[in-house]
């Protein structure tokens, strides 16, 4: 007898928006056994972890700033997913945006200028497109495996990033230690009176509209739509697929570039080694249980900011770190889990159904 | 009745069961005190006895790895037990796991937003967030471990970890047969720098044909990297293997591998029996304990605490038994003129010093001062390894 998974003729509607919502409550339940035996109290970990994320102004405040980037890569990854094509890459395009921000904004450390800004966008969005291209054309033009070329690029990013940090580009009045000098205030993103909220924000929002829209009412998204639904129909109609896979490509690397730009011109107005707790491949979890679709990735993504946020929360109310690495990954699990089962169902081979 | 409905069936008790048995061990719920911000108590005013309990003086500590790290954050916890065991009617939190940068701001906020009177930041990275923060909440004394910046209410703290080290150097340095010692380190800033040349000063005072090779990890936590990167150096024929690192990963590869080791923050023998001869290790408690006590008192300024073995923040381990008698009383000589007073870290960084390439850098008779030991990035003779340049 073996268990296989068989495509459900139709997913439907409730059980789809049922399903995540399951999930959690089963996440959380599975949580509550290993928290408890721990020695800790389920329901108060719960209520901290909630109340953390959620549950003040300020906590919703801070949640925003880790969901401005998760909107932005999970959006540009999903663009890719929409045409099929595996961008697991939005790591090192997020790293690379960053760079070529950081050296405009380290340029003009005295830059005062209005178009300083508008300049760093700029870059982040050619830094970032740029890095997607190299598997977007290894892609296109020879059919190279688009996941392991734009996975493997990640780290060939954050290395290259790091490498300016270390070297050329260190504050020389740092004492050594691996940081660029913070940027000039011209090169700060404004925010949100009184919070870390930054312009970011309007970035992620304006950009789910031009996707939504590129999709929706434009030549080239309804060929990336066909390529992704059906490339052979796509071929037999003449449609030019590697010019699509380009332009997907750069779209993804661009978007995640940006998300790139916003972290260190919003939040941390410097260079650092590290810059994201791994932002890109959260995206990927996001863009799919997003369904690809640009509204429903900005809930998803602010709902796993509170994730990230509320792990904090966790740890300070006396959680171990590996406690909470635990119980993201139970929900991570269990969503993705979830989302299987309401498009296929569980069919058991060889006994009698 | 079919194969599904059984399936079915079992799913719906083993649902059931979750629910029930994640119910069974909650306890009853003790209400959270909410937390009033507290004003840091000055010495003159006593509190008459009142029915309600007066807030605690809470004590927040932001450790950058968890506490079973068995070394930095493991040490620092060390502490804060120490804290709480000396100084009655306190609180002293933690949160483990804070990477530096952004999120340690939030983190670093919240507890201050909570009304907690000292919060402890310890690593490097810390630095710029807890000035950032330390600007919003003027009745907080924030100490940060072991970076540059103050203000009036940040103090900073450390350690003249490399006085140990220059011991652990010279029974290193005795203990290596093919003299060839390995060092795995994390980052190439001045803290790791000046403690690689420590060493191998150490080393090279009492055997001046060997050389410390270096490789860089880039991560101060990384249980296999740092493992791996042993694993490299004794491939390569070194035989006694250092490390500035967190996790006694490299000893238990020296150990794997029937060559010596050097550990640090705490003691690592324990990992590694066979392999560690000795290690430098922190002793933060004796300063937290100190500080906060000031700290209540309202006796607290802001200050830049640099220990040395002396004065308790630094020591070292005691030599393994596998160490030959006359090794121990050599190293055994030079910790009492440290404890005497008459050798420390300056007498460790005194010209004559050459660097990689043998020029001189501090000439005989001159001493390098505490900034110039704090800023140095440059590798004494006998190093190999290379040093990231800088802009």
């Amino acid at each position: 007898m073996s268990i296989f998974l068989e495509k459900r003729a139709q997913s439907s509607r409730l059980l789809s928006a049922l399903a995540p919502l399951l999930a959690i409550i089963l996440a959380l339940l599975m949580g509550a056994i290993i928290i408890a035996l721990s020695g800790t109290n389920p329901w108060e970990a719960y209520r901290e972890m909630f109340v953390g994320a959620f549950g003040s102004g300020y906590a919703l405040s801070e949640t925003m700033v880790k969901t401005i980037p998760l909107i932005l890569c999970s959006l540009g990854v999903g663009i890719a997913f929409r045409a099929t094509l595996w961008n697991i890459g939005a790591e090192g395009q997020l790293y690379m945006g960053a760079f070529a921000a950081g050296g405009i904004a380290l340029a003009f450390p005295q830059g005062q200028g209005w178009w300083l800004i508008p300049l760093m966008v700029l870059a982040s969005l050619v830094g970032g497109a740029l890095w997607g291209l190299i598997p977007g054309l290894l892609k296109a033009k020879l059919n190279v495996n688009e996941i392991i070329t734009s996975l493997l690029l990640n780290y060939v990013a954050i290395l290259w990033f790091q490498y300016w940090i270390y070297g050329p580009w260190k504050d020389p009045l740092g004492y050594g230690f691996p940081y660029t000098a913070p940027f000039g205030e011209g090169a700060w993103l404004p925010t949100l009176a009184g919070t870390r909220i930054h312009l970011g924000l309007a970035f992620a929002v304006l950009a789910a509209l031009f996707l939504y829209f590129l999709l929706k009412s434009t030549r080239v998204g309804y060929e990336i739509r066909i390529i992704g639904e059906n490339p052979q129909a796509a071929r037999y109609a003449g449609m030019n697929i590697p010019g699509a896979i380009l332009l997907v490509f750069a779209i993804s690397g661009g978007l995640a570039g940006l998300a790139g730009m916003g972290e260190i011109s919003g939040v941390i107005h410097r260079l650092q080694p590290a810059i994201s707790p791994g932002f890109g491949y959260t995206a990927i979890i996001i863009a799919w249980l997003a369904r690809f679709n640009p509204w429903l990735t900005i809930a998803v993504s602010f709902l796993f900011g509170g994730l990230l946020v509320g792990g904090y929360s966790l740890r300070a109310f006396g959680l171990s770190d590996s406690l909470v690495l635990i119980l993201q990954g139970l929900i991570l699990f269990l969503l993705l889990g979830g989302d299987i089962l309401t498009r296929y169902r569980l069919r058991w081979k060889g006994g009698r159904a | 009745m079919s194969k599904k409905f059984f399936f079915m069936t079992i799913a719906t008790l083993a649902l059931l069961a979750l629910l029930v048995t994640s119910c069974a061990p909650a306890q009853p719920s003790t209400p959270t005190p909410t937390p009033t911000p507290t004003i840091v108590p000055s010495p003159t005013t006593t509190t008459p006895p009142s029915p309600t309990p007066t807030p605690k003086f809470r004590v927040a500590f932001i450790y950058i790895g968890p506490i079973g790290d068995g070394g930095w954050t493991f040490e620092h916890e060390q502490g804060r037990l120490m804290l709480l065991q000396n100084v009655p009617g306190i609180e002293a939190k933690y949160i483990e796991s804070v990477p530096e940068g952004a999120d340690s701001t939030k983190v670093i906020r919240d507890y201050a937003q909570q009304g907690f009177n000292v919060i402890i930041t310890t690593s490097f990275g810390y630095m710029d967030p807890t000035i950032e923060v330390a600007k919003d909440f003027p009745n907080t004394v924030f100490l940060h471990c072991s970076g540059y910046k103050t203000a009036a209410n940040v103090g900073t703290y450390f350690g003249k970890i490399e006085e140990p080290r220059y011991l652990s150097g010279m029974a290193a340095g005795k203990m290596t047969k093919t003299n060839k010692l390995g060092y795995v380190a994390a980052f190439p800033i001045p803290e790791v720098i000046r403690g690689i040349n420590a060493f191998t000063l150490g080393v090279r005072a009492v055997n001046p044909a060997a050389t410390v090779n270096v490789v860089w990890t880039n991560t101060w936590y990384d249980p296999a990297k740092e493992r791996q990167a042993a694993e490299g150096l004794l491939d390569t024929g070194c035989d006694v293997i250092a490390q500035h690192q967190d996790t006694p990963g490299p000893q238990q590869a020296a150990e794997a591998a029937g060559k010596y080791g050097v550990g640090y923050d705490s003691d690592m023998a324990k990992f590694a029996p066979k392999a560690v001869i000795t290690c430098p290790v922190w002793n933060w408690g004796t300063y937290y304990v100190d500080a906060v006590k000031k700290i209540m008192a309202g006796a607290w300024t802001t200050n830049q605490y640099w220990g040395g073995m002396k004065d308790g923040m630094v020591s070292l381990t005691p030599l393994a038994n596998f160490v030959p008698a006359d090794v121990k009383a050599l190293v055994e000589a030079k910790k009492a003129e440290i404890m005497a007073g008459t050798f420390d870290i300056f007498s460790i960084f005194a010209g004559p010093l050459n660097d990689q390439t043998g020029a001189v850098k501090v000439a005989a008779g001159v001493k390098m001062t505490g900034d110039e030991i704090l800023n140095m990035m440059w590798f004494v003779e006998g190093v190999n390894g290379q040093i990231p340049s800088g802009g």
